[in-house]
């Protein structure tokens, strides 16, 4: 999987300019699925298979929108002040190179800091594209870039910008080619805007209107130096979630993820998260309700240029996912 | 008619923590199950009764929406022995020192462990916390057994809720936690008994929703299912008492309240005013000029929007292991409802607009 | 051998349950004479309201001497409240009696007056906090005790917490294990007391108020040996970064807590290796009490006329002065066989010698 994960994760596609990452994914999937559209937001819908007897028609969602920065100003120097998309955190802007969507590649500097040990604010960052004037920088207000930072394979431990969620776009596309048999209509999702508010994950699943929902994400760890206090670590396995800030997974469903996982022999970890959320959240709420859970792969240094998965999580999480699709689900 | 206290002491004393409300579903349906027609589960869980008014086909139909979800917490760690944890909802931390609680453990043989909420000593506490408060993220809920034990009975995401035992002050008082927002499923019980001998023309569906506490899920989505003409959302609302006496307060004991504000519809508040008056209910007035926080935030924005009303049950001390309600407040409550209900005529709905 | 049983669980639970602030011990009072009257030579309540119960040697000393006086305390009374003012409606303004962290009191239910009238400690509800308030403990001040609005009590009455007992295989969850466990044991030496002493059992008051009911007691009866059998706090839990907790007190779990220092007495050192060395011999698990602050009964006593060798006992608990305490009942078991073996070993060649 590591060839696709390169090239999912050295694609450039903030949230709302998903064009990309969706050719990029659309290439991987289009012989192995019965039907692709794209919807009003963008979300890439794949459909395989119908529902037989005993089946459900269930969404899976990976999100493969990524944080990134918006211009806001350019100044006559032809330096450009910019915004957040998503969560960025300001303590890994500076020096961080970027790349806007157009191809244009720049480097983040900051305001003269009179106090080192704090961060800076977004507001006190600008990229340097090179340009000596407003007139000559190929940037325009409204423009869009993400974090440049090449994949690197540590064999075991894999660091790519954008993990966050392009290894569970990888997830579903390698579950997509080993899933052969399953009852179910099943819906593998590549959803928009999930890092401005889980949008296209909304949108999708009304269209959808499934019986059952996951979505795939990455979680936070607890297995670093004096880090947060969690109890997900890298190799331990798929994370199985509980609770996050956003959601409350339906236990029926987590109660069946992890007994999939026990009989298949797959490890898992149970998952509190403190704070943030996944496109889960929207998929419980949409019209009468669904069933969610959400499958979490665990990574460090999430929304940092360089967030670190295992790989055997990874395919860990697919054998799980292709477990959980392959056969009729109870709640 | 059953009495009213015994059932909610029943309920208040069953867990139900948002997204597990399996336990008070179960009572709740047990209760209403004489009193409706038809009892289902949402895909959520919410429970849905629904009886049926007299009226001519297609009939009206209006929700009652009361969350039957409670706060607490959740294990997210353990430590020698010592469980660490999050809160499921809105938690003030300052309240859990000292607690009861139960810890429902999932390991083998799931049981109920009796537990108490730790909080460390100085010296096994960040220095700078001095005597303030001890923040949730150092809080450990303690079951006295061996750390061993602990760890094959307990896993991460296993729930604790309180056990603190409700109980009757003077005054007609009920003291207890998940008083919010049981107290309001008990006022629609009320209401739907109340129901058994009037004639309604409009159909009646009793919705006790789910996680409410944690972004009001059992309302968007019940509310989106059963796409009724009217929603009355009930909920507890902030009673006067020692350290609250703002403008957000109502008093104890003198009626339940009814919401002014955005979320609300202007003609339906009038016409459970006017009615209130008009039976000599006592009601009070509450203000909410933004978002009420409660299940009419959710339910006034669904589909092609509902017109919605919010009735309160005042009630101290909210989301304290010691709140406290009037009962009579809780019977007002589930009277005006019923009242409200019966007096709907089949085109009401036609009738208002939102300058009443 | 004494053993504890249903008999001893069921007067543990209905001391635990009793109310006896400092200064209000009555109630715990009557059980206690209640209890030992049948058992003892004499049985006296002195001024302050101490009991004093004798159990004479049954066989006499070689030469006709005198049999060695053995002076056991253990307190009566607890930490709790005293009510300070009326605000009206039921709802009081409150002091604290002993050491009670205002970090413990929100959102507990308590029992006020000799009726154990109900009543709550609530707070300001989180949704009407700001993030500043939520980081500052709630002040005792702002803090009322609601009886409901109809409840009546008078300024001057004490509460207690309201937690009842609750055993849960060999843990115990209640109020007052210090020292109510104390008070158990003694009624317990009481009943199998050692034959060749004099066995002084002074059930006392006011030690959470300053040692005051100990004071008087040991001058009365003089004894020759004083030994307080008191609770002790077991800091046994994780400290928050991980590191080593190096100032746990004692181990819930690990036996009888032996003192050699605490803030108020420096432990004579002949009774401290008598009784270690008993426990060895007895195969009792027992430990030190790590030397440090905080007292017992015997900073009292060792003081008293002329100076009385004086040595203090624990059972081990978490949780002291809260709402809840925690206790394992081998500890118990452990202590009482460890003071049984002792008394009935001891004679006056133990403290034969000078002090070292």
């Amino acid at each position: 999987m590591k060839p696709l994960i390169q090239k999912l994760t050295e694609t450039f596609s903030p949230s709302g300019y998903e064009n990309a990452i969706r050719a990029v994914i659309r290439a991987e999937i289009e012989p192995l699925v019965d039907e692709l559209r794209v919807d009003a937001l963008g979300n890439l819908i794949a459909r395989k298979g119908t529902k037989t007897a005993g089946g459900k028609r269930i969404m899976l969602a990976a999100h493969m929108d990524e944080i990134g920065l918006m211009a806001t100003h350019i100044d006559e120097n032809g330096f450009i002040r910019f915004t957040g998309i998503g969560g960025i955190r300001p303590t890994a802007l500076n020096g961080s190179r970027v790349r806007f969507v157009s191809g244009v590649p720049g480097v983040i500097g900051t305001d003269r800091i009179t106090d080192p040990t704090k961060a800076p604010t977004l507001e006190q960052c600008f990229i340097d594209v090179g340009a000596a004037s407003r007139k000559d920088c190929p940037v325009k207000v409204g423009d869009v870039c993400g974090f440049e930072r090449p994949f690197l394979d540590l064999k075991k431990r894999l660091v790519a910008k954008s993990m966050d969620d392009r290894i569970a776009c990888a997830v579903l596309i390698e579950t997509l080619r080993q899933v052969k048999q399953s009852p179910h209509e099943l819906y593998f999702v590549f959803t928009t805007q999930e890092e401005v508010g889980v949008r296209g994950a909304s949108t999708s699943a009304f269209g959808i209107d499934p019986d059952l929902g996951l979505a795939v994400d990455v979680t936070a760890t607890g297995d670093t130096p004096r880090c947060l206090k969690m109890e997900v670590a890298l190799g331990k396995g798929p994370a199985v979630k509980v609770k996050d800030a956003g959601m409350l997974a339906d236990p029926r469903v987590v109660a069946w993820m992890i007994r999939s996982a026990e009989k298949a022999g797959i490890p898992c970890q149970r998952e509190v998260l403190e704070g943030g959320t996944t496109d889960a959240r929207a998929i419980q709420l949409t019209r009468s309700g669904v069933p969610v859970g959400c499958l979490s792969i665990p990574c460090r240094y999430v929304h940092t240029p360089s967030e670190m998965v295992d790989h055997d999580d990874v395919l860990n999480a697919v054998k799980l996912l292709k477990a959980l699709l392959s056969k009729a689900v109870t709640l | 008619m059953p009495e009213l206290l015994p059932f909610l002491k029943e309920l208040i004393s069953l867990p139900g923590l948002s997204g597990y409300e399996d336990p008070a579903a179960s009572l709740i349906e047990a209760r209403w199950k004489p009193l409706v027609h038809q009892l289902s589960r949402s895909r959520v869980g919410s429970v849905h009764g629904l009886r049926r008014g007299s009226g001519p086909e297609p009939r009206p139909a209006i929700l009652l929406s009361a969350h039957m979800d409670a706060i607490g917490l959740m294990v997210t760690g353990i430590v020698d022995g010592f469980l660490r944890l999050t809160n499921v909802g809105g938690v003030d931390p300052r309240v859990l020192p000292g607690q009861r609680v139960f810890v429902h453990a999932s390991g083998a043989g799931a049981r109920t462990l009796p537990a108490v909420i730790a909080q460390p000593p100085a010296r096994l506490l960040p220095p700078d916390l001095g005597d303030g408060p001890v923040p949730l993220e150092h809080l450990l809920a303690d079951t006295g057994l061996a750390p061993g034990r602990v760890r094959s009975l307990v896993h991460v995401g296993d729930l604790v809720s309180y056990a603190s035992e409700p109980v009757e002050l003077a005054g007609g008082m009920l003291s207890g936690h998940t008083l919010d927002n049981r107290v309001s499923v008990a006022a629609v019980s009320a209401c739907l008994e109340e129901l058994q001998n009037r004639p309604h023309a409009w159909d009646v569906w009793a919705v006790a929703s789910v996680q409410e506490e944690v972004g009001l899920i059992g309302a968007y989505t019940s509310t989106f299912q059963i796409h009724p003409d009217a929603v009355i959302a009930i909920d507890v609302t902030f009673a006067k008492g020692p350290g609250s006496t703002d403008w957000q307060t109502v008093p104890i004991g003198e009626g339940p309240s009814l919401c002014v504000g955005p979320n609300i519809h202007p003609a339906l508040h009038k016409g459970l005013k006017d009615l209130a008056e008009k039976l000599e209910i006592p009601v009070l007035m509450e203000y909410a000029p933004r978002h009420t926080g409660t299940d009419a935030f959710a339910a006034q924005v669904t589909a092609e929007g509902i017109p919605t009303a919010l009735i309160g049950i005042p009630l101290r001390y909210m989301h304290t292991p010691v709140e406290l309600v009037s009962v009579k407040d809780i019977q007002r409550a589930g009277r005006l409802m019923a009242e409200f209900i019966a007096s709907l005529e089949p085109d009401f709905i036609n009738k208002i607009t939102w300058e009443d | 051998m004494p053993l504890i049983g249903n008999a001893q669980l069921k007067l543990l639970e209905r001391l635990s349950n009793a109310s006896a602030v400092s200064g209000d011990e009555g109630e715990v009072r009557q059980i206690v004479l209640e209890a030992v009257r049948p058992l003892c030579d004499t049985v006296k309540v002195d001024a302050l309201g101490n009991v004093l119960a004798v159990r004479q040697a049954a066989t006499r000393r070689p030469g006709g001497k005198a049999p060695l006086k053995v002076m056991l305390t253990a307190h009566m009374d607890e930490i709790g409240f005293m009510l300070v003012a009326e605000d009206g409606e039921g709802l009081y303004r409150f002091e604290t009696v002993g050491g009670i962290d205002l970090r413990q009191l929100v959102g507990k239910s308590v029992l006020v007056g000799r009726e154990h009238k109900p009543g709550v400690i609530g707070a300001r509800p989180i949704h009407l906090t700001s993030p500043e308030d939520r980081r500052r403990t709630i002040a005792l001040d702002t803090l009322r005790i609601d009886l409901g609005t109809g409840g009546k009590a008078a300024p001057g009455e004490r509460a207690v917490f309201a937690t009842r007992y609750q055993r849960s295989g060999d843990l115990l969850f209640c109020k007052a294990i210090d020292d109510r466990i104390g008070v158990a044991t003694l009624i317990e030496l009481l009943k199998a007391p050692p034959a060749q002493i004099d066995l002084l059992v002074a059930f006392t008051v006011q030690e959470e108020n300053g040692l005051r009911g100990a004071k008087v007691a040991a001058h009365a009866l003089d004894p020759d040996v004083g030994i307080a059998v008191d609770s002790t706090p077991a800091l046994d839990l994780p400290a928050w970064d991980g590191e080593e907790n190096v100032a746990y007190n004692v181990h819930l779990g690990q036996g009888p807590a032996i003192y050699i220092a605490d803030g108020s007495t420096l432990c004579d050192p002949r009774l401290v290796r008598f009784f270690h060395a008993t426990a060895e011999a007895e195969k009792i698990p027992c430990q030190f009490r790590q030397p440090g602050g905080g007292g017992t009964d015997a900073g009292a006593i060792h003081k008293a006329r002329a100076g009385i060798p004086s040595l203090s006992i624990s059972v081990p608990h978490r949780y002291g002065h809260t709402a809840v305490s925690l206790a394992r009942l081998d500890d118990w078991k452990n202590t009482l066989a460890l003071l049984h073996a002792g008394l009935q070993r001891l004679t006056p060649a133990v403290l034969a010698g000078e002090r070292r």
